[in-house]
C-alpha cells in the first residue's frame, strides 16, 4: 500500500523536476499562493484568449502536484476552467491531498485557479 | 517496566498509517496517553461529574477532591514548596499569558524593559510583545549562537535597571538542548530581574524542581506530557503571585462581590475564575505517575537519543539545529534540514512510511530566521518509541532523502 504511495510521490517528483522554469523576478508576494507550509507561486498570461499558467514552489511535491493542474488547465479558455469539476484530482487517487488541513495546500491552489479564471470571463 | 509494557498502556500503537505500524515521533507537539489517564477521564466524566468546590453534594465534593488532589501531585512533582504556588491553567500559552498581563500590571512601567531569549515558541513572545505594547515597555532579545546555545555571555550586557523580567525556555522546542536555568536565574536575580521559565519541553523529559532552578514562574502544559489537552499549570512563586493582580474576572476568583467593589479570594482561587478545566486537571495524577514510571526505561531512551544524534550529525547531507556539547544536554528531539529537500517533501513521504514527524516553523519563526531557513523537520521521541522504530526513522529518512534529491 505505502509502495504505491511512493510511486505516486515519485511520480509528482519528477513532474516537479520538469516544469518549466519560472522567472525569479516572478517570485512576489502576490503571486504567492496562501494556505500553503511550502512556498507556492502562480502567475498567468492571457494569449489568444486561453489562460497559460506558469508556477514555482520551493518544495517538489508541490511542484509536481501545481505542475499536474497546470498541465490541465494551462492553454483553457476561462470558461472551459470555470466550467470544470476539478472531479480528475480524485481520480488519479489525490482526493485525500483536498482536505483543507493537508498541508500541501491543494484546495488553495484550484481556488486561485478558480479564481483567475472567474477574473477573466 | 520495559518499554513493551509501557506500550500496552498506548492504544495508538495498534493502529496503522499507510499500511504500517505508525512510528509517532511528534511527540513535541503532544504526547500520546496512557490507558491510566484515560481512564482518570471518563471515570470523572461519568461517575463525579459536578461543579467544583461550591456545592455540599457528594459528586461535587468527590470532583473537588480530585481536583485539589491534582494540585498536591504537580506540586510534590515539580517541588514546590506550596500548593497555593499551583495555578492550573488551560496550558503552557495561557499560563504565560496569565504572568505577561497579571505580572505586567503590577511590576511593568512606562520605559521599562522585557528580555525574551531568539529561541522561544511564539507563546513566549507575542504575551510578551502584547504586555510590552500595553504598558509602553520595550522587548530586548538574549540570542542563540550558531549551535544553538543561549549568549548567556551578553546576557549582564542587555540587563538595565529598568529590566523587570527575563522570559526563557527551559528546553526549546526546536533545539532540544537544556538551557542552564539556575545560572541564568542567578545573573537574573542579581539584578533584580523576575524569570519565567517555559517549560512545556522541559517538564517531559527530566525531573524539574522549581526550587533548584530558582525560577519565578514555572509553565507548562498537561498535554504534552501524558495529561488530556486543555490542562496546564502555572508555577510562581507565592509572594508574587499574591501581588499580582487577577488575570480574568469571574466565578470563583471572589471573595465577596459589591456593586460599591469586589475583593478577591486568595491564591490559587485568584487566578481561577470560572469554571476549570474539572475532568482534565485530575489527570495529571496518572500522567505524573506515568512519567514516574516511564524513567524505568531512561537508559534506552538515551541510547535511541544518542543513536539518532549519532546517525544525523555524520550525515553529510543533514543539518542539525540545537548540536550539544555533551550529549546529556539534549532531549530527544531533533530538528534539521536535508541540503536541496524540502522539509514539507520529507514529511510527505515519511508518511507514507507511517512515520508521523513535523514539518514546518515549529511556531518558532525567530528561530527559523537565526539559522536562514523557511522551516525544519522535527522527529521527537517518547518514553513509548523504541530503537527499532528510531532505525527505521533514519533508514526511510535515507531513502525519502535519495528520492527527491
Amino acid at each position: 500500500m505505502y509502495e504505491e504511495w511512493l510511486d505516486k510521490y515519485e511520480y509528482l517528483i519528477e513532474l516537479g523536476k520538469n516544469l518549466e522554469s519560472y522567472p525569479e523576478d516572478a517570485k512576489t508576494d502576490d503571486k504567492l499562493i496562501k494556505g500553503c507550509q511550502s512556498r507556492v507561486w502562480l502567475d498567468y498570461e492571457l494569449k489568444d484568449g486561453k489562460i497559460w499558467f506558469r508556477a514555482d514552489s520551493d518544495a517538489i511535491i508541490t511542484k509536481g502536484i501545481i505542475s499536474l493542474l497546470i498541465s490541465v488547465y494551462s492553454g483553457r479558455t476561462a470558461e472551459e476552467i470555470a466550467s470544470s469539476d476539478f472531479s480528475f484530482i480524485g481520480e488519479i487517487g489525490l482526493r485525500e491531498n483536498l482536505s483543507p488541513t493537508r498541508a500541501n495546500g491543494l484546495v488553495s491552489m484550484i481556488e486561485t485557479i478558480k479564481r483567475v479564471a472567474k477574473e477573466n470571463l | 517496566m520495559t518499554i513493551k509494557d509501557i506500550r500496552d498502556k498506548f492504544k495508538y500503537t495498534s493502529r496503522t498509517v499507510a499500511g504500517r505500524p505508525v512510528v509517532y515521533l511528534d511527540n513535541a507537539a503532544t504526547s500520546q496517553r496512557p490507558a491510566e489517564v484515560l481512564d482518570k477521564y471518563l471515570n470523572i466524566s461519568t461517575l463525579s461529574n459536578a461543579n467544583i468546590h461550591r456545592a455540599v453534594h457528594t459528586l461535587a465534593v468527590d470532583a473537588t477532591d480530585e481536583y485539589e488532589a491534582a494540585r498536591d501531585a504537580v506540586k510534590e512533582f515539580i517541588g514546590a514548596d506550596d500548593r497555593r504556588e499551583i495555578i492550573f491553567t488551560s496550558g503552557t500559552t495561557a499560563s504565560i499569558n496569565l504572568v505577561a498581563f497579571s505580572f505586567g500590571e503590577a511590576f511593568v512601567h512606562e520605559g521599562d524593559e522585557i528580555i525574551v531569549s531568539e529561541a522561544e515558541h511564539h507563546s513566549n513572545i507575542v504575551p510578551w510583545q502584547m504586555m510590552c505594547q500595553r504598558k509602553g515597555a520595550s522587548l530586548k532579545v538574549l540570542p542563540v549562537d550558531d549551535s544553538g546555545h543561549l549568549r548567556i555571555d551578553v546576557l549582564e550586557t542587555l540587563i538595565t535597571p529598568k529590566t523587570r523580567l527575563l522570559a526563557v525556555t527551559h528546553v526549546s522546542n526546536v533545539l532540544g538542548l537544556v538551557n542552564p536555568i539556575p545560572e541564568i536565574a542567578q545573573i537574573c536575580h542579581s539584578h533584580g530581574v523576575k524569570i519565567l521559565v517555559d517549560g512545556a519541553q522541559g517538564i517531559v523529559h527530566q525531573r524539574v524542581d522549581v526550587k533548584k532552578l530558582d525560577c519565578d514562574f514555572y509553565a507548562f502544559s498537561g498535554h504534552k506530557i501524558y495529561a488530556v489537552p486543555g490542562t496546564g499549570v502555572l508555577y510562581g512563586k507565592k509572594e508574587l503571585l499574591d501581588a499580582m493582580p487577577p488575570y480574568m474576572g469571574g466565578g470563583e476568583m471572589i471573595e465577596t462581590v459589591k456593586f460599591s467593589g469586589t475583593t478577591y479570594a486568595p491564591l490559587p482561587e485568584k487566578f481561577e475564575a470560572g469554571t476549570q478545566n474539572i475532568s482534565g486537571a485530575p489527570t495529571f495524577i496518572p500522567a505524573i505517575n506515568f512519567a514516574k514510571e516511564a524513567e524505568a526505561v531512561e537508559a534506552e531512551t538515551s541510547k535511541i537519543r544518542d543513536y539518532v544524534l549519532d546517525a544525523l550529525t555524520n550525515d553529510p547531507r543533514i543539518r542539525l539545529f540545537g548540536v550539544p556539547r555533551e550529549t546529556s544536554e539534549k532531549i530527544p528531539l531533533f530538528s534539521f534540514c536535508v541540503e536541496g529537500a524540502h522539509h514539507e517533501d520529507l514529511a510527505l513521504i515519511l508518511d507514507k512510511m507511517g512515520i508521523a514527524v513535523r514539518s514546518g516553523q515549529m511556531c518558532a519563526e525567530p528561530v527559523m530566521d537565526r539559522f536562514g531557513v523557511t522551516g525544519m523537520l522535527r522527529a521527537s521521541f517518547a518514553p513509548y518509541n523504541t530503537m527499532e522504530e528510531a532505525e527505521y526513522f533514519i533508514k526511510s529518512l535515507d531513502r525519502a532523502i535519495r528520492m527527491l534529491v
